[in-house]
């Protein structure tokens, strides 16, 4: 069976990596593709790997080995700062939002890496509320804004490949709604997503695919519109 | 004459004026110390030492090459930024990510050595430097005599002090560097040199020792034990602003400055230690310091 990613041209490659903290062994081999222009989840249980994947495509992980692949860079043993160079705007899990910097600030701060960002005019376009609130600093905004400024920042940079961490975790489900919608409109811009969301019946409404963590490894992919033919399966690899 | 509670006046302003040299280079080196404390999470003890070096340097260019006041105020600081660099690294990068104790008993020992190899080459008697001529003598206030030299000090230090705010907190760069404070690897996953920057940060904050250094010069002798005898001061006064906080170092290094000049006045022999008194209130009652931030 073709694997949707081979249909269209592959953006991210992940490889039989595996990924280390300090002495303990923690992603055993993770195997998946996302092509371009796509939206895809991983999702699994709380500490499976999910959100350690990202880190290490990132280069975050204390030790990593296989192959992360970017549009044909091969990412595992660059810096950091070189691998966010390729193309990549990353919104970690706890938001990443700067106390010592101004709202405004903060979306400045990284650096474009890439021709074709959004202009910090289209940025405020779509987050109008961060515009009201440029002058203030980072970390005086709500759970969703701060969200949104840690989504916002990324536009800007020429990024074209986005890893999103659970951006909708701990928030009411009016802002939640509205972080979907932007999601919508990234993928309609033909942003690349790959997203780490708990909230499986979120990243249902705008995923293209799921594949699904377990330990460390990939052990199944979903496409969408498969799910509810798979929703038994689904629930006991979610356990709920 | 007049007298200010039993005080001559020319005896209070004279002592406030010291107080305020004092403080300045309070300042300057406590502000060096504050944002590598910040960047790096060292206690950079050897922060005396590359003040002391800064003076030698301005002495040597001056003995050695004729080469004067202006231009070493300039290539002192650069050649202590440059042993900077080569400190940062070869030695702290290495222990970036171990316990702070190794950083400050690395520096520690850092200083000792820097110490002991100028100790050794010239002695401890110190060497006179000549005060440049654009800013010999004085001009008497009427209430005191107000010597040039140390007018430029205090100006030429609340600039750089300045300087260095404005750079940190409104400009870009600066924007990084405290980024980079709070959450160094997230800035690099965002595609900045953060290794780079740590470097330069190291640098240009002994530069500024250096920088403290000249001035120093023309008004004390050049001495190898200089250094020692002003950091622990300095360390007490990094204490009492809070680490890390860039226009806290700044106040608190002229503010304490002026408390040690009135010490001077009212009460001499409490005047050394006044400063560690105030250090010892400051741990007990608001132990991240003045400006320190309690997060």
């Amino acid at each position: 069976m073709p694997d949707a990613a081979t249909l269209t041209r592959t953006l991210l490659s992940v490889r039989d990596l595996h990924g280390f903290y300090g002495e303990s062994h923690v992603l055993h081999g993770v195997n998946f593709q996302v092509a371009e222009g796509e939206v895809v989840t991983l999702i699994g249980r709380n500490g499976v790997g999910k959100t350690t994947t990202l880190r290490a495509i990132m280069g975050l992980l204390d030790r990593q080995q296989g192959s992360i692949q970017v549009a044909g860079t091969e990412l595992v043993g660059l810096r950091p700062d070189k691998i966010a160079r390729v193309g990549i705007g990353y919104v970690p899990d706890d938001r990443g939002i700067f106390a010592s910097l101004s709202v405004e600030e903060n979306l400045m701060l990284p650096p474009v890496v890439k021709q074709g960002g959004l202009t910090v005019e289209e940025v405020y376009g779509l987050f109008p509320r961060l515009k009201e609130r440029r002058k203030s600093q980072g970390t005086k905004l709500s759970g969703g804004e701060q969200q949104m400024l840690s989504i916002a920042r990324i536009l800007r940079t020429g990024a074209n490949l986005l890893l999103l961490d659970e951006p909708t975790e701990g928030l009411a489900p009016v802002i939640v709604q509205q972080i979907g919608d932007i999601i919508r409109q990234l993928k309609a811009k033909g942003f690349t997503i790959l997203l780490v969301e708990q909230n499986f019946h979120f990243a249902s409404t705008l995923a293209d695919r799921h594949y699904v963590m377990e330990d460390g490894k990939v052990v199944d992919m979903i496409p969408n519109d498969r799910l509810e033919a798979e929703a038994e399966k689904l629930a006991r690899y979610l356990g709920v | 004459m007049m007298e200010l509670i039993g005080i001559p006046p020319q005896a209070l302003f004279g002592q406030l004026l010291l107080g305020l040299i004092n403080g300045a280079f309070y300042a300057l080196l406590s502000l060096g110390l504050a944002v590598i404390f910040g960047m790096l999470g060292v206690i950079n003890f050897a922060h005396g030492a590359l003040y002391m070096l800064g003076a030698f340097v301005a002495w040597l260019l001056f003995q050695e090459l004729g080469v004067g006041y202006w231009p070493a105020l300039i290539l002192a600081p650069l050649v202590v930024a440059a042993f900077g660099v080569v400190l940062e690294r070869t030695m702290l990068s290495r222990i970036a990510k171990m316990d702070p104790l190794y950083g400050l008993l690395l520096t520690f020992g850092i200083a000792l050595v820097v110490e002991g190899l100028f100790r050794h080459l010239y002695g401890v008697s110190g060497q006179p430097y000549p005060v440049p001529d654009a800013l010999q003598g004085g001009t008497n206030l009427g209430f005191m005599y107000l010597p040039t030299y140390r007018a430029w000090v205090v100006v030429a230090s609340l600039a750089v002090c300045l300087g260095t705010w404005y750079a940190i907190e409104r400009t870009k760069l600066g924007s990084y560097l405290r980024a980079a404070t709070e959450k160094p690897q997230l800035v690099q996953a965002f595609g900045v040199n953060v290794p780079l920057l740590v470097t330069g940060t190291y640098a240009a904050a002994v530069a500024l020792a250096g920088f403290a250094g000249v001035l120093a010069a023309p008004m004390y002798q050049v001495n190898p034990l200089m250094g020692s005898n002003l950091i622990i001061v300095v360390f007490a006064v990094v204490v009492i602003g809070g680490m890390g906080s860039i226009l806290g170092a700044v106040i608190t290094g002229f503010g304490l400055g002026l408390v040690e000049g009135l010490t001077k006045v009212f009460y001499p022999e409490a005047a050394n230690i006044v400063i560690f008194v105030i250090m010892a209130i400051v741990l007990l009652v608001k132990p991240a310091g003045l400006f320190g931030r309690t997060t």
